[in-house]
């Protein structure tokens, strides 16, 4: 590469788009069905107790493009291996698709496919299919990406968020908010200093960690967009079943806290990208405890509440004098506020 | 009306601005309404000024109240 | 260490409780003036947890509840403007004018940015001097000395390009309007407990000499709220009728004595319009003759419309402390927090907000 900036030739389809796979996409996701580098990747069936596949899609728009803990290549692997792996599937392949802003530096898309590299290493899965494309400068903020991924789902794996049950342990991952903190900070809107990184990390094997140890998983969410509230509150209404939290045994970040205090945001609504909310039966949450704790990503793994029979569709957080509230799901962005 | 959080000041810089903690975030905030404040005090800061130094043992104070109806109602307290 | 918080909390509540039931043997209805209270009332689950004897009512001191939709307009027309920045207080963004709002504005292009201080608009404006700036400054009297100081440091800088959009209001003559209407129905005030640190004690004193009702002046914790409605109880049981300081490991009885003079040297006290309440007499702020050259609304001819309310909102009514939230027959159907009507719903901590997003889970309130 002459330059050291994307322009609009690396998007045209000739030499310069070629290099550009070659010198920086294939050597971060090196792969035998990638370096095929044929227009399809061809993944042979697994035969065996895995009747379903788990099927999704995101898109990473994230600004800044680096934050502490994480960037928007590690973002974009952790979240798409998290939605399969909330389904209870183990990865297949994934798939990434690049929306380069012209003039982006080559250095930053280096570093952001490296991120990449280990987070899907970390994930034990691999990029098997991507595309780049290039737009005018001012069209993408440095860039955007989208990642697509299958899984495989045991058959003993019944795992959906309608299916809560009355008497479930709602257990979380770990404390709530690092994420979106860590990046409200690294935009430096507010002035804030302080050490609050993103949590983003592939959950995947948490998971089987934990469906070893209880298969009768009933639902598992990570509360990111919209926080924990949303997602309790989504379940709640899809099982048609109530909840109580106690607000005193979700664990936060007092940093994470201090931010809240100072801005006025709940942290109920805040996005988490390494954590995961799990509906377990009654009786097998304190081994499924155990084995989440033994795992470096859910060493914080608490019970937060329980599914109740009454109050269906509503989530009740008991607070620490004694009393409750509703937790509704967010609506509209949470705007600092200073009343 | 009005988000009032406690903070520690950590440092005093020029121009009536000071450091502040609050639970281990920084921010920078106005000493124009409190310049009597000094590093070490708690204050209380509403939109990024110091409105008045947070005095800790009034805040033990107000317990008395609690205190009187723990010993009324025979419990620790 | 949070000074605020007693790690105690779940122990004492209880007990608080208790003594407050004690003392609710008739009904006692307590307006909590400050929208702050109001949401930390609902947070704490107070609320849920209070005597039937205890009725809590919410009053009018959510700013973003009581800036007419005209003034909200003004910022806007001021946001459209070529080469102008405006900064707000995220409290205003979502709050409705007569056909948009600031949210809606920032999405369609204007320069609009969020700030946490004044001192932060000042310094867009140092930051951006091929550009205008304008302040919209919305608040009572706790942030008030805030943005007078401000005001100052801009002069001080000599940020010719600073304008400042004056939104502020006063919290002592909109409780003595809202008294001498006649309407409503209160046996005490929850007195707000930061407008308190920097006013102190004496301007609520009519409260008591000329109204006959106690106020406490209250903090923010559950267990400060506790404590300031057992005060009120306990007032009335005792037969005294008084201002108490309940926060008082912030608010000293003389306030914040050089936070006023700030205040008083930079903004004068003007008649100002509250939405839902109408004028009030010297319950507004405005800029003095030495700083008039950034007062926005001179500089930019800002005409301020008055605006009628949408039929069926009945925020006024519910800012006087006269019907709650449910009572209002657009509540929960046509006006919620994602399609809101009016302010008492857009605002965090506008009473029909809280009640909605908080509230609902107590079938018997």
């Amino acid at each position: 590469m002459k330059d050291n900036k994307i322009t609009l030739s690396h998007g045209a389809g000739g030499r310069l788009s070629h290099e550009l796979i070659e010198e920086y996409f294939v050597p971060c996701f090196d792969n035998a069905l990638l370096r095929a580098l044929d227009d399809s990747a061809v993944i042979p069936m697994q035969s065996g107790q895995a009747n379903r596949l788990a099927f999704t899609t995101d898109s990473y728009v994230v600004k800044p493009l680096f934050f502490p803990g994480g960037d928007i290549g590690r973002l974009a692997i952790c979240g798409t291996v998290n939605d399969l792996a909330m389904a209870g599937a183990k990865p297949l392949g994934l798939t990434a698709s690049f929306i380069l802003e012209e003039g982006l530096s080559l250095e930053d898309l280096k570093r952001i496919l490296v991120s990449m590299k280990e987070a899907a290493a970390e994930a034990e899965v691999q990029v098997v299919a991507g595309d780049t494309k290039v737009v005018e400068h001012g069209a993408a903020e440095g860039l955007y990406i989208t990642t697509a991924g299958i899984g495989a789902i045991s058959d003993n794996v019944v795992i959906g968020s309608a299916q809560a049950k009355p008497g479930d342990a709602v257990v979380v991952s770990g404390p709530i908010g690092d994420h979106e903190i860590a990046v409200l900070m690294a935009r430096g809107e507010f002035s804030l200093q302080g050490e609050v990184e993103s949590d983003c990390a592939p959950l995947n094997s948490l998971v089987q960690a934990m469906l070893k140890a209880c298969p009768a998983i009933h639902s598992l969410r990570d509360p990111t967009r919209g926080g924990l509230a949303t997602v309790l509150w989504e379940i709640a209404n899809a099982s048609g079943v109530g909840m109580v939290v106690e607000e005193g045994a979700v664990p936060m970040r007092k940093e994470v806290k201090g931010v809240c205090d100072l801005l006025g945001f709940d942290p109920y609504y805040l996005a988490n990208e390494g954590k995961l909310v799990a509906f377990v039966p009654e009786k097998e949450a304190a081994k499924v405890l155990k084995a989440m704790q033994k795992h470096p990503l859910g060493k914080e793994a608490t019970v937060i509440g329980k599914v109740t029979e009454e109050n269906k569709g509503k989530v009740l957080l008991h607070t620490p004098i004694g009393g409750h509230r509703l937790l509704e799901p967010l609506s509209g962005e949470q705007f600092p506020r200073i009343c | 009306m009005c988000l009032g959080i406690p903070g520690k000041i950590v440092a005093i810089t020029e121009n009536q601005l000071a450091v502040v903690d609050f639970n281990g975030v920084r921010r920078e905030v106005s000493l124009m309404l409190c310049p009597e404040l000094e590093v070490g005090d708690y204050c209380l800061v509403h939109v990024g000024f110091a409105m008045q130094r947070l005095d800790p043992a009034e805040a033990q104070e107000t317990m008395e109240l609690l205190d009187q109806f723990l010993e009324a109602s025979g419990e620790p307290s | 260490m949070n000074p605020h918080k007693n790690q105690d909390e779940g122990r004492l509540a209880p007990l608080l409780l208790e003594n407050i039931a004690a003392l609710a043997d008739s009904p006692m209805r307590l307006m909590e003036v400050c929208g702050t209270h109001t949401v930390a009332i609902f947070r704490s689950g107070i609320r849920s947890m209070l005597p039937p004897g205890v009725e809590l009512i919410s009053g009018p001191g959510c700013p973003v509840c009581v800036t007419p939709a005209g003034e909200i307009d003004r910022a806007i027309a001021l946001a459209r403007r070529e080469g102008m920045i405006l900064a707000t207080f995220g409290d205003l963004m979502r709050v409705p004018g007569s056909s948009s709002s600031l949210q809606e504005e920032r999405a369609k292009g204007n320069a609009i940015r969020v700030i946490l201080s004044p001192l932060d608009a000042v310094k867009i404006a140092e930051d951006n001097p091929d550009k205008t700036v304008c302040f919209f400054g919305v608040g009572f009297e706790t942030t008030s000395p805030a943005i007078a100081a401000a005001v100052m440091e801009a002069q001080r800088k000599g940020c010719s390009n600073f304008y400042l959009l004056s939104s502020q209001r006063l919290i002592p003559p909109a409780m003595r309007a809202l008294l001498s209407a006649g309407k409503v129905n209160i046996d005490g005030f929850i007195l707000p407990g930061h407008v308190s640190v920097v006013i102190g004690k004496a301007p609520y004193c009519f409260l008591a000499e000329e109204f006959g009702l106690p106020g406490v002046i209250t903090g923010f914790e559950p267990l400060d709220i506790l404590e300031g409605i057992y005060l009120l109880l306990r007032q009335r049981k005792e037969g005294r009728t008084e201002i108490e300081i309940q926060y008082s490991r912030v608010v000293q009885e003389e306030g914040n004595p050089r936070a006023r003079g700030i205040m008083e040297e930079v903004f004068a006290p003007v008649d100002a319009r509250w939405r839902g309440l109408g004028t009030i007499p010297q319950s507004g702020l405005a800029l003095r003759d030495g700083f008039s050259q950034m007062d926005a609304a001179q500089a930019f001819d800002l005409p301020l419309q008055d605006i009628a309310e949408p039929p069926g909102c009945l925020c006024g009514e519910v800012l006087q402390g006269l019907i709650r939230p449910p009572e209002c027959s657009l509540f929960g159907t046509r006006c919620t927090p994602e399609a809101p009507v009016g302010p008492c719903m857009v605002s965090t901590e506008g009473s029909c907000a809280a009640f909605y997003k908080y509230g609902r889970g107590d079938a018997a309130k």
